[in-house]
């Protein structure tokens, strides 16, 4: 596993010209990226209090997140699989979006107002 | 080509493919029909069910297909089809309610049936990747059923909340599926298992993290602590027919795959992900039991009732056995028996201002209506787990499962609370029995809804006794081809 992760078979860290200081990108660095978005991700759901759209936006950076992950994976690790996930997750996100939106518009049909902090009808 | 055609093998997934064509002509008969065409999609829908009930039941013994990502065996078979009679029910009782609410609408059955295929997947996954599209075929479903009732304030508040505590859980299962197939460099349930079981390290860092945004993802589907949060307010937002369904099908489903995935791809880190498991089941049997104290919604008492059964059954995981596994499968079909039946005297139950939810209102219930009582009264006694009825020995299993694997904490937690888990069910019975009558129940309509009733009050009376084991006997048969 790990020596995989470091094989010199990967195509980051060629480019490098002799003595250069120029900094690699590698996987720890997108992956850093990915876990900063997914995090802001989960921070936006829990911490908005103004509006179920920003709920909808934030789950998106959720999934983008995660697509990062395997489509850096995938380059990484030589394997086509990652990249054929992460056409299933925006497969999935498109129709994920489209359901949330549809469910949005009827609450907002019967209540008048999304605001996160008028949902609470019920106290749970 | 014709390997490719073996690996495919289709001839292994024909009960999901008979749902898939099934289900895309239902919409089909449904767009094109006249008004009065709920009806007879709703009847279709029930055959659908029962044939690919049966094409599955006759299905080929071990088989793979999709190169891997789709299994066939015994332990699929035996929770497709626990998944199918949920969803038949689920089907069989809506009828009444949903004329009376102005709900009957054809979109209903189908979302049923897609659902119950995004179930059968989720059982049958084999990859990261089909878990992953059956869950979101499932969970898609689920999301529209939560709120089907579109001009009712409650359940597209209902809607609402699943959807997005649903997506924030299908967020966090996918992190988690992301790190571990970064780690392992698979996404194959098999591949997994061989480089967990050829490393002697153990889990990796980056691993044991995927694992644990898996298992909070999974606990999410099954409504575990501490990620319960939505259950009560969606059981008790929904239409009282999708609150059944909720309560029924897709738990068995989300149990089923949770067991597989974990029990078949990390089997080589047990002592990694044991204790996770266990503190999930226990904070779930300590929940249900005292959330539901306090409740006097009888949809809310449910779905603490359902977070308190999880928990139970979550034991069964954590013991990791083949014992363990067969207590889980005998729990789960038990626990089927008992909801839908709960279900359809809650759904019976009508006054003369609509449904009767509120426990205070069941007062007397037992004099104006004495069998809707007694069917009630054998529900919730089976459901505290008393001895004699069915629920007895679902939690019997469970509880030698747990002390054989040296769990006997475990065993002696999930003892207390049963006990005080009883006292809510038992507050029911009291007040049917006890109470001076208060509300007036209207005659209920529905010959379907009362024969479920029936059957299901009869499978969980003392009959259960005979019943047993057979039932162990076939879910011993589906445990040994889940855990060898």
């Amino acid at each position: 596993m790990g020596a995989a992760l470091n094989s010199p078979s990967s195509p980051w860290g060629e480019g490098r010209g002799e003595g250069e200081s120029v900094m690699t990108i590698g996987l720890e660095h997108y992956l850093t990226v990915a876990a900063i978005l997914f995090t802001l991700g989960i921070f936006g759901i829990f911490l908005n209090r103004k509006n179920v759209i920003i709920i909808l936006m934030s789950v998106e950076l959720m999934l983008l997140a995660v697509n990062i992950n395997f489509v850096a994976f995938s380059v990484f690790l030589n394997d086509l699989v990652g990249q054929v996930f992460a056409m299933f997750v925006l497969t999935v996100a498109a129709a994920e979006a489209a359901i949330g939106l549809a469910i949005v518009v009827i609450y907002f049909r019967n209540r008048g107002s999304i605001a996160v902090e008028d949902i609470n009808r019920m106290k749970g | 080509m014709n390997e490719v055609m073996t690996n495919l093998n289709l001839a292994a997934a024909i009960p999901e493919l008979i749902m898939a064509i099934g289900g895309m002509l239902l919409l089909m008969v449904g767009v094109f029909g006249d008004e009065k065409v709920t009806g007879r999609v709703t009847l279709l829908t029930a055959f659908l069910l029962v044939v690919t009930l049966i094409a599955t039941l006759a299905g080929p013994g071990k088989a793979t297909a999709f190169n891997g990502m789709f299994l066939v065996d015994s332990y699929g078979r035996f929770m497709k089809s626990l998944v199918l009679i949920g969803s038949l029910s689920a089907v069989a009782m809506s009828g009444p309610y949903m004329k009376r609410e102005g709900l009957e609408r054809f979109e209903y059955p189908v979302l049923i049936v897609f659902a119950a295929l995004g179930m059968m997947m989720m059982i049958s996954a084999g990859s990261l990747l089909s878990l992953y599209v059956g869950l979101e075929l499932q969970s898609l479903s689920l999301y529209v059923l939560a709120a089907f009732a579109r001009d009712q304030e409650r359940s597209t508040e209902a809607g609402l909340k699943y959807f997005v505590l649903g997506a924030l859980s299908s967020g966090m299962l996918l992190y988690g599926i992301s790190l571990i197939y970064g780690f392992t460099g698979t996404v194959e349930f098999s591949g997994i298992a061989d480089i967990l079981g050829a490393s002697e390290a153990g889990a990796s860092l980056g691993l044991l993290v995927g694992i644990v945004f898996l298992v909070a993802g999974l606990a999410f589907k099954v409504s575990a602590v501490p990620f319960h949060m939505w259950t009560p307010d969606v059981y008790e937002g929904a239409p009282t027919p999708v609150t059944a369904f909720f309560a029924i099908a897709p738990k068995i489903a989300a149990m089923a795959l949770f067991l597989r995935v974990i029990l078949t791809a990390f089997n080589g880190v047990a002592d990694d992900w044991q204790q996770l498991i266990i503190f999930i089941s226990v904070g779930s049997m300590i929940l249900g039991a005292f959330a539901a104290l306090v409740q006097s919604n009888i949809k809310r008492l449910m779905a603490y009732s359902s977070i308190g059964h999880v928990g139970y059954a979550l034991i069964g995981l954590a013991a990791g056995t083949q014992a363990g596994v067969q207590a889980v499968l005998v729990y789960m079909a038990i626990y089927l028996t008992m909801t839908v039946g709960a279900f359809a005297a809650i759904l019976r139950m009508r006054g003369p201002d609509g449904m009767v939810e509120d426990i205070d209102d069941l007062a007397g219930l037992a004099r104006t209506r004495p069998m809707l009582a007694l069917a009630l009264g054998i529900f919730m006694f089976s459901l505290a787990g008393i001895p004699l009825l069915a629920g007895f020995f679902g939690k019997w299993y469970i509880f030698v499962a747990a002390v054989k694997a040296d769990l006997v904490p475990l065993a002696i937690i999930g003892l207390v609370t049963s006990v005080v888990g009883a006292v809510y069910y038992l507050r029911i019975v009291k007040v049917m029995y006890f109470d001076e009558p208060v509300a007036s129940f209207e005659k209920p309509e529905g010959r379907l809804l009362s024969v479920v009733m029936t059957v299901t009050a009869a499978l969980n009376s003392p009959l259960s006794f005979v019943l047993i084991y057979p039932l162990a006997a076939a879910a011993g048969i589906a445990a040994a081809s889940l855990v060898s």
